[in-house]
C-alpha cells in the first residue's frame, strides 16, 4: 500500500468504495427475509417429525404391544393388527405396478423413441392432466366403473368395494409418474448410442429393447421405485375403493374388501365416534403415519439414488 | 448399389419384407400409450354421463345449497367456498414463502452445509404422502394451535394445504429460476446492481412464467387434496354456519369439494352415485381449468435462450 | 448519493490531469510491420507505465482459486490510464479470470478465492470495507457474448443510471453513451425496440453504450469480439480506440492481431507446470510483437504454440 499511488489516496473514494448504508441495510434485511422462509422449511419437517414420533411413542406406550399381532385391524375394539394393513398396502401397490410398470414403460418408449414431435406435444400435456386427477376421482372411478365392468365380470360375486378395483385405480395414478420418469432416462441416452446402432443396420425394436432401455435401467429403476412409493402413499383411492370402513381382517384376496395403512388412517379420522384425544385408536394414526413416512421416505432415498446415478453416467 | 444388393442380399429382402416382431412391438407401445388417453376419454364420458343430469335438473340450486342428507336438497356451495378458500390460502401463505425460498436458494444461499440440508430437507418434503401432511395439521394446527386456529377450522385446514404444496413450489420456482441464463446476472452485476436489484429487474421478470406455471400447477394438486384435510378437520357430511360472518366462518367449520365427494361417494343411497358424479364434474373443472392455464402458459412461454 | 455519479470527480482529481501519452493509435494496424529500430527502452522497472502516472489499477502478487484449484498465481502489474491494455495468451492461462479479478466479478461464482490485492487510486478493492457493488460501478464490463437485457435499447442503456438514483435527464445518458458506443445513428429512431433484436455487433456496442452510461472509470472487456464477423469487429477496436480518451481499457483477447492492432500494453500470460496462469512478459504491445524479450513470448507472438 506504500506506492506512489497511495499518496493520492482520497478518503472520500475509500467512504464511497464502503457503498450506502442505506443499500447495505436493505440488502441484509432482504437477504434475512428470504433466509427465513427457507428456513421455516426446515420448521415443517421438524414439526412433522415431532408430531409423528410424539403420537407413535403415545400410542406404543397405551396399548399391549401383542395387539400388533391380531388378526384383524380394528383400532376402536383395540385390535391393531399391522400385517392387516401392511399386506393391504403391499396387494395394493402390486397390482398398481403390475399396471403401471408395463403401460408406464412401453409409453415412455413409445415417447422417447417412436413418437413425432408433434406426437409428443399432444400426448405429454395428457399424460399430465392424468397425473392432475384428484386421488378422489379415480376412488370414485375405481369403485363405480373399474369395479363393475371389469371387476365383477372377472370374477362373478365380487362385492362393490374390493381391493383389486382399488389397486388398478392407483395404477392408474402412478402410469404417469413411472412414464414421465423413465422417459426422461431414455432421452437422456446419447444419441450417438443409437446412430452406433442403427449405423450397423439395427432396426428400431432393436436399438429401443437392446441398447436404450438397457442404457437408461437406473432411470428406469428408479421409475419404478418411485411409483412404490407414490402407490403406498395414495389414500383416497382405497378410502373410496377397498371399503373396510371402520376395520378390515387380513386378507391377500383382491376380491375381498380391505384396508392399506393410508386407508386405516383416512378411515380412522372419519369415524363417527371422532377419535381424538388421548385413546390408543386416536393415537394409532400417528403410528401409522410414521410408518408411512418411514417407508416412503427410504423409497424415496433409494429412488433418488438411482436418478442420480443417470445423470452421472453421461 | 449393386455391390451392395450383391453382397447383402438377405439383409436388403429382409427390409423389404414385413418386420412382423417390429410392426407387433409399435403396435404395442401405441396400445399402451393409448390406454392413458382412453382411461382419461372413458373416466370424464363416464362421471359426466352421471353428473350433468343431475346439473341439467338442479341447475344453480345444486351449486348454492348446503349437504343435506336427502339427496334432492344436497348442494356443493360449502364445498365450493371452502375450496376457493383453500385456493387463497394457499396463494396467500405457500405462493410468498414458497417462492422467497427459491429465490434464496439460487440467489442469495451460499454454497455450505445448511444450504445443501435445507435442499435435501425440501426433496425429501416434496415425497411426503399428503396424507402424513394431514397428521402435521391435525396435531399442529388443529391440536397445539387450537386456540389460535379455532381447532377444526378452515384456517387449520388451508395451513395444512399451504404446508403441503411449499415444496413443490419451492422446487418449480427454483427451476424457473435456475433456468435465467448467468449471462443475464453477469451484465446487471456488471453495471453495479446490487443482489437484490438483479434479482427483482432482471431474474423474476424473466423466471416469472416459469413460476406462475408452477405455482398453478401446484394449487391445482392443492384443490384436488382429500385426504390431509380430512386429518385436518373438514367436515364430513352437512354442518351449518348459522348466521356467521366471514371472519368467523375462518374459524369455524368448513368442509371442500373433495371431501364432499368422498363423503357422498360412501352414501348408500343410489342417488348420491349421481350427486357426486355431479360434484366431480364441477371440481374437475376447477382442477383442470387451472391445470390447462399451467400447461398453456408454460408451452407460450417455453423459450430458449 | 455519493455513489457511481461522484465517480467522474474522483477521475478527473485522480487520472484528469495525466498525459495521455502512450504509444499513439498511428502504430494500430501496421505494428507488425514497423520495424523498430530503437526500441525506446521503457522507463521506471515496471513495465511500461510512465512512473508519474497513478496507475488506473495496480495487481499486486494475485492469485485466484477455484476451490483447491489455483487459475492464476501471484500477478503483479499496473495498467496505465487511458490506455489499452490486452491480456494475452493460451487457453487455459487464467486471462478471463484475472480480469473479472479486477472487479470482483469473481465473488459471484462459489468457491472462489482471491489472494493479493488490488490497488484503485490507493484503495484495496479486496479491503473489507470494499462493497463490490461499488468497484463495479466504477470498473465496468462487456462480456464475451453479448448479453443484453430483454429490455428495450432505451431501458437497456438507462439500466444503469437507474439502479444509482439517477436523477438528471436520463434521455441525455442514453444518447451520450449510445453516441459514445457508435451506435445512436443506427438506434436512435427504435430506442424502444429490444436489444436482442439488434445484429450481433450493434447488441456488443449496445453492451458498450450501458457500460459507459454508469460513467465508469474502466472498462473490461472479455474477448468482445469473438462471436463477430471481421466487419462488427473492427467497428469494436475503432470504437475502443476512441474510448480510451476518457476510459482505461482492459482486454482480453484470443486473437493476436486484434491485440496488436488495438491495445497500447500487453500482458502475455501462460499456464505454467501446475496448469496455473502467470505472467511471461509486460511490455508495450509494440515491444512484445515487435522484439519481446522472453522465448515464450515470442514463440506465442508468431504462433508457435498456443
Amino acid at each position: 500500500m506504500q506506492s506512489g499511488a497511495s499518496l493520492r489516496r482520497d478518503p472520500s473514494l475509500a467512504t464511497a468504495l464502503g457503498g450506502t448504508a442505506a443499500r447495505h441495510r436493505r440488502e441484509r434485511v432482504i437477504g434475512a427475509v428470504l433466509l427465513s422462509a427457507a428456513l421455516l422449511t426446515v420448521v415443517v419437517s421438524t414439526l412433522i417429525i415431532v408430531s409423528l414420533f410424539g403420537g407413535a411413542v403415545d400410542f406404543i406406550r397405551q396399548i399391549d404391544l401383542g395387539t400388533l399381532l391380531a388378526d384383524g385391524w380394528y383400532p376402536r375394539r383395540g385390535e391393531f393388527g399391522l400385517m392387516t394393513l401392511v399386506a393391504g398396502s403391499l396387494l395394493v401397490t402390486g397390482i398398481a405396478l403390475l399396471l403401471a410398470v408395463p403401460v408406464g414403460l412401453l409409453s415412455a418408449i413409445y415417447l422417447s423413441e417412436y413418437a413425432s414431435r408433434r406426437v409428443r406435444r399432444i400426448v405429454k400435456p395428457i399424460l399430465e392432466v392424468l397425473a392432475g386427477i384428484p386421488s378422489v376421482v379415480l376412488g370414485f372411478f375405481a369403485l363405480t366403473f373399474i369395479s363393475p365392468v371389469f371387476v365383477q365380470r372377472l370374477n362373478p360375486g365380487t362385492a362393490d368395494f374390493n381391493l383389486l378395483a382399488a389397486g388398478l385405480g392407483v395404477g392408474i395414478l402412478t402410469i404417469p409418474l413411472i412414464a414421465s420418469v423413465s422417459e426422461d432416462s431414455m432421452r437422456a441416452v446419447p444419441a450417438a448410442l443409437r446412430e452406433a446402432s442403427y449405423g450397423l443396420g439395427a432396426r428400431r425394436l432393436t436399438t429401443s429393447l437392446r441398447i436404450v432401455v438397457p442404457a437408461a435401467t437406473s432411470g428406469i429403476v428408479a421409475a419404478v421405485i418411485l411409483g412404490i412409493s407414490r402407490a403406498i402413499g395414495e389414500t383416497m383411492v382405497v378410502a373410496v375403493a377397498a371399503g373396510g370402513s371402520g376395520g378390515a381382517k387380513f386378507t391377500v384376496d383382491p376380491f375381498r374388501q380391505g384396508q392399506t395403512i393410508t386407508a386405516a388412517m383416512a378411515s380412522l379420522a372419519t369415524g363417527t365416534d371422532n377419535v381424538a384425544g388421548a385413546t390408543a385408536a386416536f393415537q394409532s394414526l400417528f403410528f401409522l403415519g410414521l410408518m408411512l413416512f418411514i417407508m416412503t421416505f427410504v423409497l424415496n432415498q433409494l429412488g433418488d439414488i438411482f436418478v442420480r446415478r443417470t445423470r452421472q453416467q453421461y | 448399389m449393386t455391390t451392395a444388393t450383391r453382397t447383402l442380399p438377405r439383409t436388403i429382402h429382409k427390409s423389404g419384407g414385413a418386420d412382423w416382431r417390429g410392426v407387433l412391438f409399435h403396435g404395442l407401445l401405441l396400445v399402451s400409450l393409448l390406454f392413458s388417453l382412453l382411461i382419461l376419454f372413458t373416466l370424464i364420458t363416464d362421471v359426466l354421463m352421471r353428473g350433468l343430469p343431475v346439473l341439467q335438473e338442479r341447475g344453480a340450486d345444486f351449486l348454492t345449497r348446503p349437504t343435506s342428507s336427502s339427496p334432492a336438497r344436497s348442494g356443493v356451495a360449502q364445498g365450493i367456498f371452502g375450496t376457493l378458500m383453500m385456493a387463497v390460502f394457499v396463494s396467500v401463505v405457500a405462493f410468498p414463502i414458497g417462492i422467497m425460498t427459491a429465490i434464496y436458494l439460487e440467489e442469495y444461499a451460499p454454497d455450505n452445509r445448511l444450504t445443501r440440508f435445507i435442499n435435501v430437507n425440501i426433496r425429501n418434503l416434496a415425497g411426503v404422502p399428503s396424507v402424513v401432511y394431514g397428521l402435521l395439521g391435525l396435531s399442529i394446527f388443529v391440536l397445539a394451535l387450537g386456540p389460535l386456529t379455532g381447532g377444526r377450522s378452515m384456517i387449520a385446514g388451508g395451513l395444512t394445504l399451504a404446508a403441503l404444496v411449499l415444496p413443490i413450489v419451492i422446487i418449480t420456482s427454483a427451476e424457473a429460476i435456475r433456468a435465467v441464463p448467468r449471462s443475464l446476472r453477469e451484465a446487471g452485476y456488471g453495471v453495479g446492481a446490487s443482489r437484490w436489484e438483479v434479482t427483482r429487474l432482471l431474474v423474476l421478470p424473466n423466471a416469472a412464467p416459469g413460476i406462475l406455471t408452477g405455482t398453478v400447477l401446484s394449487l391445482s394438486r392443492a384443490l384436488g387434496e382429500t385426504a390431509p384435510l380430512l386429518l385436518a378437520g373438514a367436515v364430513l357430511g352437512g354442518f351449518s354456519i348459522g348466521s356467521r360472518s366471514f371472519v368467523e366462518q375462518l374459524f369455524s367449520d368448513y368442509t371442500v369439494l373433495p371431501v364432499t365427494i368422498f363423503d357422498w361417494s360412501r352414501r348408500p343411497q343410489a342417488e348420491f352415485r349421481e350427486l357426486t358424479a355431479a360434484a366431480i364434474i364441477i371440481l374437475l373443472v376447477i382442477t383442470l381449468l387451472a391445470n390447462t392455464i399451467a400447461i398453456v402458459l408454460r408451452n407460450r412461454y417455453e423459450r430458449s435462450w | 448519493m455519493p455513489s457511481t455519479l461522484t465517480a467522474p470527480t474522483d477521475r478527473d482529481d485522480g487520472s484528469g490531469s495525466l498525459p495521455t501519452a502512450p504509444p499513439t493509435s498511428a502504430t494500430r494496424g501496421v505494428a507488425l510491420r514497423i520495424e523498430r529500430t530503437a526500441a525506446e527502452p521503457l522507463p521506471g522497472g515496471a513495465a511500461g507505465t510512465d512512473p508519474d502516472a497513478e496507475p488506473a489499477v495496480d495487481l499486486r502478487g494475485v492469485s485466484v482459486y477455484y476451490g483447491s484449484f489455483r487459475a492464476v498465481k501471484d500477478i503483479s502489474f499496473e495498467v496505465p490510464p487511458n490506455a489499452i491494455t490486452s491480456l494475452i495468451g493460451p487457453s487455459g492461462s487464467g486471462k478471463s479470470t484475472l480480469l473479472r479479478a479486477i472487479n470482483r466479478m469473481n465473488d459471484l461464482i462459489p468457491g472462489t478465492r482471491f489472494e493479493g490485492e488490488v490497488l484503485y487510486h490507493g484503495e484495496n478493492l479486496y479491503a473489507d470495507t470494499v462493497d463490490p457493488v461499488e468497484v463495479r460501478r466504477r470498473i465496468g464490463m462487456v462480456f464475451q457474448k453479448a448479453n443484453p437485457f430483454p429490455k428495450s435499447i432505451y431501458d437497456n442503456v438507462a439500466f444503469g443510471p437507474r439502479i444509482n438514483g439517477f436523477r438528471g435527464k436520463l434521455d441525455e445518458v442514453v444518447e451520450g453513451s449510445l453516441r459514445r458506443a457508435a451506435l445512436w445513428d443506427e438506434v436512435k429512431d427504435k430506442l424502444r425496440q429490444s436489444g436482442l433484436a439488434l445484429s450481433g455487433g450493434q447488441q456488443q456496442r449496445l453492451c458498450i453504450a450501458r457500460a459507459i452510461a454508469v460513467q465508469p472509470e474502466i472498462i473490461l472487456m472479455d474477448e468482445p469480439a469473438s462471436a463477430l464477423d471481421p466487419r462488427s469487429t473492427l467497428q469494436i477496436e475503432e470504437l475502443m480506440s476512441e474510448l480510451k480518451k476518457n476510459y482505461t481499457i482492459i482486454i482480453v483477447t484470443h486473437n493476436m492481431q486484434q491485440a496488436a492492432r488495438a491495445s497500447d500494453f500487453t500482458v502475455f500470460l501462460n499456464m505454467g507446470e501446475d496448469r496455473a496462469g502467470y505472467i511471461v512478459e509486460h511490455a508495450r504491445t509494440i515491444d512484445i510483437f515487435t522484439n519481446p524479450k522472453n522465448q515464450l513470448t515470442e514463440d506465442y507472438v508468431s504462433g508457435r504454440f498456443g
